[in-house]
Parts: C-alpha cells; sequence; structure tokens
C-alpha cells in the first residue's frame, strides 16, 4: 500500500486540453523606462496526464510564463493578457484568494534551488502536512503519517525519522525530493517544475527526472517542464515548446522535433547537446547571446544569432503557423537538420 | 539610504539619522536568502537519451549545516565572543543571586557611626567592607552587587519593551504595504534621527513623577524605532525570498505565510540587535538615573543614581565613582562584544 495522496489516475488521458493558454503576454513597466514584453503572446495546451516542455534559454521567459499560470507574478510594476483557461475556468480572472484556494490544490509547482524552496526553521514533515493541513482540512496529527507516506513515495529512505530533519540535514537531492512530495502531497491536476534540476549534481539530476517521470505516470499528473536542457526535455516530454525572446518558436512531439528541428534556433540547441554516438564531432554553440536579440516588432528577434537569416527575417515578424501537429515561427526553415 | 557624507549641508541630526539607518539596513540585509546559483548555458548537461525508472534510487550527498551551526562553529573559537559571554553570563548570575552573594544587607546602614560629614563623609575599607561604605554607612560592595540586579531588570525589560513595539510595527510595514508602511516608516525614521540618549532623557523628563516604570518606557521608546526597521527590512528580505513563493505557491495562508515562514527567519538580526540594545539600555538607565530620573526611592541601589550621588564626595572620593563605573562599562561592554561578534559570525559577507 503506498499512499491515498496518488490515487490512480492514469488512464485520464483525453483530448479536451486541461490547461489552455491562450495569448499570454506579460509586460513589465519599470519607471522611466520602456514597457518590456517577457512573454509575448505565447499559446498552448497541456491535456490531461501530459507532459509538456518549455525550453529555451535563460532570459526567454519560461519562469515568467510558469509564475503568470500560478498567478504569482507581483501585483505591482507588470500587465497581463490573455487567458489561462485550467478546466474552464479562466485562472486570471480569478480573485487572489479563489486562486490561493487553487494553489498547490490543483496546481503545484518545484522550484529550481530545493534548498532555498524550503523553509530553513521548518522540520520538512511540518512543511508537508502544512499543505494537507490548509486544503485537505486536516489536523497536523493526522496529517503526519500521510507526509511520512509522501516522503516515502519520493524515495526518502527512513521517512518516519526524516520527517523530524530540517532541510539543512537533507542533502540537495533529498530536498528537491521533499518538494516534489510537498507539491504532489495534494494530487493536484498539473504539477509545473521550473527547472527542478538545475542546481543539483549531474547523477542527481537523472534520479529526480527519473522519479519525475515515474509520479506523473502514476498518478496522472499532467506535467509543464521548464528546462534550458533538451537533455531534461528528451526523456520527459510528449510535447515541446521551445520559447525565444518571449514567443513560442517552435513546437512539436518529442520525436519529430528532435529527429527534423525546423526552428534554426531548435536546430542550434541541438547542435550545442554533446552527443554519445557522434565522438569526435565538434559542438557547435549558438553564437551571440540574448543581447543581440532584435525587437519582435518589425523582425526575427534571432536573426541576428541565425545561422541562416533572409532579407524578410530583418523586415518583418514572422507568425506561428501551425501544420499537423507541428506550428513554426520563421521566414527560412532549416531543410537539412545539423 | 543616503551617504551621509555627499551633502555636507545636511544637519547634524539627519547625518546621524542616516548613519543609524544604514547600519539597521545592513544588518537587516543578514537575513535575506542566499541567492540562487547562476543559470547554466543553454544545452549543457544531461544525457539525451530515455532516463529510467530505476534510476530514482538512493541518494549519497552531503548534507549542508545550518546558519546557526556555522555560525556557533566560528564563534567557539572567536575571543571577543567568549569574553563578552563570559562577563554576560557572570552578570547575569550575579543579578539572580545578588541577595544570597551580597556580604552584607545593601539597605542598612553599618557604618553610620563612622560617617562624620565634615572631617570623612565617606568610610574606607576595613575587615567585612572590602570597598568600604558610602555616605550613608552602607556597605558599598553589597550595593555594587545588588545594583546589578536593577540594571539587568530595566535593561531586559526596556529592550523587550523596545522589541515587542519594534516588532509590532515593523511586521505591519513589513506585510501589508502600502500607506501603511510609509507612515509607520516616516515616523520610524524621524525618531531615528535623534539621538537616542536625547530622545530617552526627553521621554523620561515628560514623566511627572520619575519612577522605575518611567525609566523603563523611556528607554523602550528609544529602541522600538530601531527594532520597527530592522524588521521590516528582514520581512522585505524574507518577502522576496524562495521559501516564501513556494509557500505561496502551495496556497498558503497569508497570515501563516509571515508568521510561520517569515518572521522566524527574521529573526537572526533581532537577536543580534537585541544583544546591542541591551548594553544601551544599560547605560541610558545608567545615564537617566544619574540625574533624578529614574527610581526616587534613593534607598534601592542602582549604578547610575550611585554614580550621581558620588558627585558630592568626588574630589576626595573618587572611589565611589569608579567602582559604579566600571561595573556599567564593563556590562555594557560584555554584551556589546557578544554582539558585534554575532553580527560578524552571522553576516554572510564574511561567513566562509
Ligand atoms: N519582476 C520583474 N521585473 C522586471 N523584469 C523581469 C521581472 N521578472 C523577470 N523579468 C525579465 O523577464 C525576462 C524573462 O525572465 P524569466 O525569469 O522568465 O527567464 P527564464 O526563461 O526563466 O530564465 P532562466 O533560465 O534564467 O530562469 C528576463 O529578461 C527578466 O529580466
Ligand atoms: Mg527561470
Amino acid at each position: 500500500m503506498t499512499t491515498t495522496a496518488y490515487a490512480a489516475r492514469a488512464d485520464t488521458r483525453s483530448d479536451a486540453p486541461l490547461l489552455s493558454v491562450r495569448d499570454l503576454q506579460v509586460t513589465f513597466q519599470r519607471r522611466g523606462e520602456e514597457p518590456f514584453h517577457a512573454v509575448d503572446g505565447v499559446s498552448f495546451d497541456v491535456r490531461p496526464g501530459q507532459t509538456v516542455g518549455l525550453v529555451g534559454e535563460s532570459g526567454c521567459g519560461k519562469s515568467v510564463t510558469s509564475l503568470a499560470i500560478m498567478g504569482l507574478l507581483p501585483r505591482r510594476g507588470n500587465r497581463i493578457s490573455g487567458t489561462v483557461d485550467f478546466d474552464g475556468t479562466d485562472l486570471l480572472s480569478l480573485s487572489d484568494g479563489q486562486m490561493r484556494d487553487r494553489r498547490g490544490k490543483d496546481i503545484a509547482m518545484v522550484f529550481q534551488d530545493p534548498l532555498s524552496s524550503l523553509n530553513p526553521v521548518v522540520p520538512v514533515g511540518i512543511q508537508v502536512t502544512e499543505v494537507l493541513e490548509r486544503h485537505r482540512g486536516m489536523n497536523r496529527k493526522a496529517a503526519m503519517p500521510m507526509a511520512a507516506d509522501l516522503l516515502k513515495r519520493v524515495g526518502i529512505p527512513d521517512p518516519d525519522r526524516r520527517i523530524k530533519d530540517y532541510p539543512h540535514q537533507m542533502s540537495g537531492g533529498m530536498r528537491q525530493r521533499a518538494l516534489i512530495a510537498i507539491a504532489l502531497a495534494c494530487a493536484p491536476r498539473l504539477l509545473i517544475a521550473d527547472e527542478p534540476t538545475t542546481a543539483l549534481d549531474v547523477t542527481i539530476q537523472a534520479q529526480i527526472l527519473a522519479l519525475l517521470k515515474e509520479l506523473v505516470e502514476d498518478t496522472g499528473t499532467a506535467l509543464i517542464m521548464i528546462t534550458h536542457d533538451l537533455g531534461v526535455v528528451a526523456g520527459l516530454c510528449d510535447e515541446v515548446n521551445v520559447l525565444y525572446g518571449g514567443k513560442i518558436v517552435e513546437r512539436g512531439p518529442r520525436h519529430p522535433i528532435f529527429r527534423t528541428p525546423r526552428h534554426p534556433y531548435t536546430n542550434g540547441l541541438l547542435g550545442s547537446i554533446p552527443r554519445l554516438d557522434a565522438a569526435g564531432e565538434r559542438l557547435t554553440p549558438i553564437p551571440g547571446s540574448v543581447a543581440d536579440n532584435l525587437p519582435w516588432d518589425h523582425a526575427c528577434a534571432f536573426a541576428p544569432r541565425c545561422s541562416q537569416p533572409i532579407a524578410v527575417c530583418t523586415q518583418t515578424t514572422p507568425e506561428l503557423e501551425t501544420t499537423g501537429d507541428r506550428a513554426l515561427r520563421c521566414h527560412n526553415p532549416v531543410e537539412d537538420p545539423r | 539610504m543616503s551617504n551621509s557624507d555627499e551633502n555636507p549641508k545636511k544637519s547634524l541630526f539627519s547625518r546621524y539619522g542616516d548613519r543609524r539607518k544604514a547600519r539597521i539596513d545592513e544588518l537587516a540585509a543578514m537575513s535575506a536568502p542566499r541567492t540562487a546559483p547562476a543559470p547554466v548555458p543553454v544545452g549543457a548537461g544531461g544525457p539525451a537519451e530515455d532516463l529510467t525508472v530505476h534510476e530514482s534510487g538512493t541518494i549519497e550527498e552531503k548534507p549542508g549545516v545550518s546558519l546557526w551551526q556555522s555560525a556557533w562553529h566560528r564563534l567557539r573559537r572567536n575571543p571577543v565572543f567568549l569574553l563578552g559571554l563570559t562577563i554576560t553570563v557572570v552578570f547575569i548570575l550575579v543579578a539572580i543571586f545578588a541577595p544570597w552573594i551580597a556580604p552584607k544587607d545593601p539597605l542598612q546602614g553599618y557604618l553610620i557611626d563612622k560617617v562624620r560629614p565634615q572631617s570623612n563623609p565617606i568610610p574606607g575599607p576595613e575587615p567585612g567592607f572590602p570597598l568600604g561604605a558610602d555616605h550613608l554607612g552602607r556597605d558599598l560592595m553589597s550595593r555594587l552587587i545588588a545594583g546589578s540586579r536593577q540594571t539587568l531588570i530595566v535593561g531586559v525589560l526596556a529592550t523587550l519593551g523596545g522589541f515587542a513595539g519594534g516588532l509590532l510595527l515593523g511586521t505591519l510595514a513589513g506585510a501589508f504595504g502600502g500607506w501603511v508602511d510609509s507612515l509607520v516608516m516616516r515616523a520610524v525614521d524621524v525618531m531615528l534621527s535623534i539621538p537616542s540618549l536625547v530622545l530617552a532623557l526627553s521621554i523620561g523628563a515628560l514623566a511627572a513623577r520619575p519612577s522605575q516604570w518611567t525609566l523603563i518606557i523611556a528607554i523602550a521608546v528609544v529602541q522600538v524605532p530601531i527594532f520597527a526597521r530592522l524588521l521590516r527590512g528582514s520581512m522585505l528580505a524574507q518577502r522576496s525570498s524562495d521559501h516564501v513563493l513556494a509557500a505561496q505557491a502551495l496556497g498558503i495562508r497569508r497570515s501563516a505565510i509571515v508568521t510561520r515562514h517569515m518572521l522566524p527567519n527574521a529573526m537572526g538580526p533581532v537577536i543580534v540587535q537585541a544583544t546591542l540594545a541591551l548594553a544601551v539600555s544599560i547605560i541610558d538607565a545608567a545615564s537617566l538615573s544619574f540625574i533624578g530620573l529614574g527610581n526616587p526611592d534613593q534607598r534601592i541601589p542602582e549604578w547610575g543614581a550611585m554614580l550621581g550621588q558620588s558627585q558630592r564626595f568626588i574630589y576626595d572620593n573618587p572611589h565611589l565613582a569608579y567602582y559604579p563605573a566600571i561595573c556599567i562599562i564593563i556590562v555594557a561592554l560584555g554584551f556589546t562584544l557578544m554582539g558585534e561578534s554575532l553580527r560578524e559570525a552571522l553576516d554572510p559577507k564574511t561567513r566562509r
């Protein structure tokens, strides 16, 4: 017997999206500065039980997208537009209180840094029971055994003892497991993992990813996996959205994206991953940095760093065009990947 | 926070206030959470093949140590801290057990027969009276020992009062923000720009009938703005921390976030400040008693009052002033040394 928190919902995959993000735009407005679109018209769907990747390099708007979905962006200094439809409700139209009731219960999130994401002065067990008390109306005593069960479920050895540990008494990998246990405590239907392995050692990274994969498969939880690492996407995601400069530039199911990337940016990302099967081949990092971006208004932001720009790339904004289950925003797609 | 050297035209008070504010803010910043690791370049890392479930096996990494543990580790070998700690512990023990330690009754004029107002107002040391007696023939040694209790009571109560007031105001400001914040913090800044002793004297002088309680209140009020600014600063640092964001992502109620996630983590600087505040309270209390704004009952031994009474005899019997003054200085120094080394040990800038 494992736990009731993970009531199996494995066969709930259907075609009606659980989360449907439409034209999400987040604009930061600092005093005396130009408004800055950190997220610029992003649309994507997540179906129940599906794992969707959001991939892109630092600063492309991955975290801002996830915080906007969670309603966690600071109240001042930004403007959010578009819709975030979760199971028939537009999350952006909910009040603070309504949103607070859903967070941790319907949608949960795991953050990048497992040490700083746990409260350093509260034992880990209490941090698990806290969310059970909040959303399940349990008292602490009743929630304790369940908390131990949850810790066991995420592979923490000796959970009855570990439940009394403070975060600093745990290793990085164990803390991230505890955070996953906390996030999944109330059996949310959607889990957002924002670079959950970036702060961990490589071997621990693989363990955490395998754990996440196992858990979402067992429980039927939908997962949005945010990462800058295509290796993570390859092992985990059903569908991949590639973000560049706040816009989705390419989308598709995992295998087609990896086999035939069409956007030069995606292609470049794949070219910069070390591959085991191509010994001796040189890695080709994408030249330049986000600082070289053009504004999306009348150009493709990626044009200055692109390997195959054409004249139109610096004159008009490419639109996101959908063909079958793939979508692409490019004037001059890659024909012969790598 | 403005730099006091930039604007020579600023009044003395506002420069003084700026310096104090900068110091408090620096202390508050101590509770700021450590920053996330630098982002890794895109595309780097992990294997590009399917992961297997079996890999989610065991964990072998070294756990870290807590902030307090690492601080203690370094304090244990810090002679300055140990000196401060020793002084403080001895002082507190003496204060608590004063009635049993004091060799004589501090209120009784044993040597009153030897007091000659004209020729010899102060009886010198003699067997049983190692430091001699005061102008009423009371044993000086016993009065000094008994006086430690007053000092401790006033210091602790005033600091607690200052902390309680600061906690209320700082939490209000830090948790609500907006106009509550502006209002509270403007008032606090004004109070901070007045030197603490001047403020304590003014408040103490307001009391129609000075007593030990008006003394405690006057000194507590002076500590309120310091604790308020400090708590607000560390609450703000907590508000933008990862674990508070994580708690918000779990839908935890705002009241629980403040009391369970923000306040306990904002306590480090407060403990440091409380230690330093004790030193200041002791000196302030002595100063107020010295000029007669303390307990009007002159029979009760109190270091500041003893110092005040000694002034009449200072030319021929300076030792009457030296002893209480040395007590005040050593005790205040003990708390200061302890507070400063605590601050250093908890400061992320000097840590590791
Ligand atoms: N509160 C804010 N105010 C102003 N700008 C912000 C704010 N938060 C994020 N940004 C900006 O929005 C952009 C996107 O940030 P975001 O954190 O989403 O990047 P990211 O894709 O998650 O990158 P990383 O891989 O580094 O986490 C960045 O350029 C960032 O500077
Ligand atoms: Mg991010």
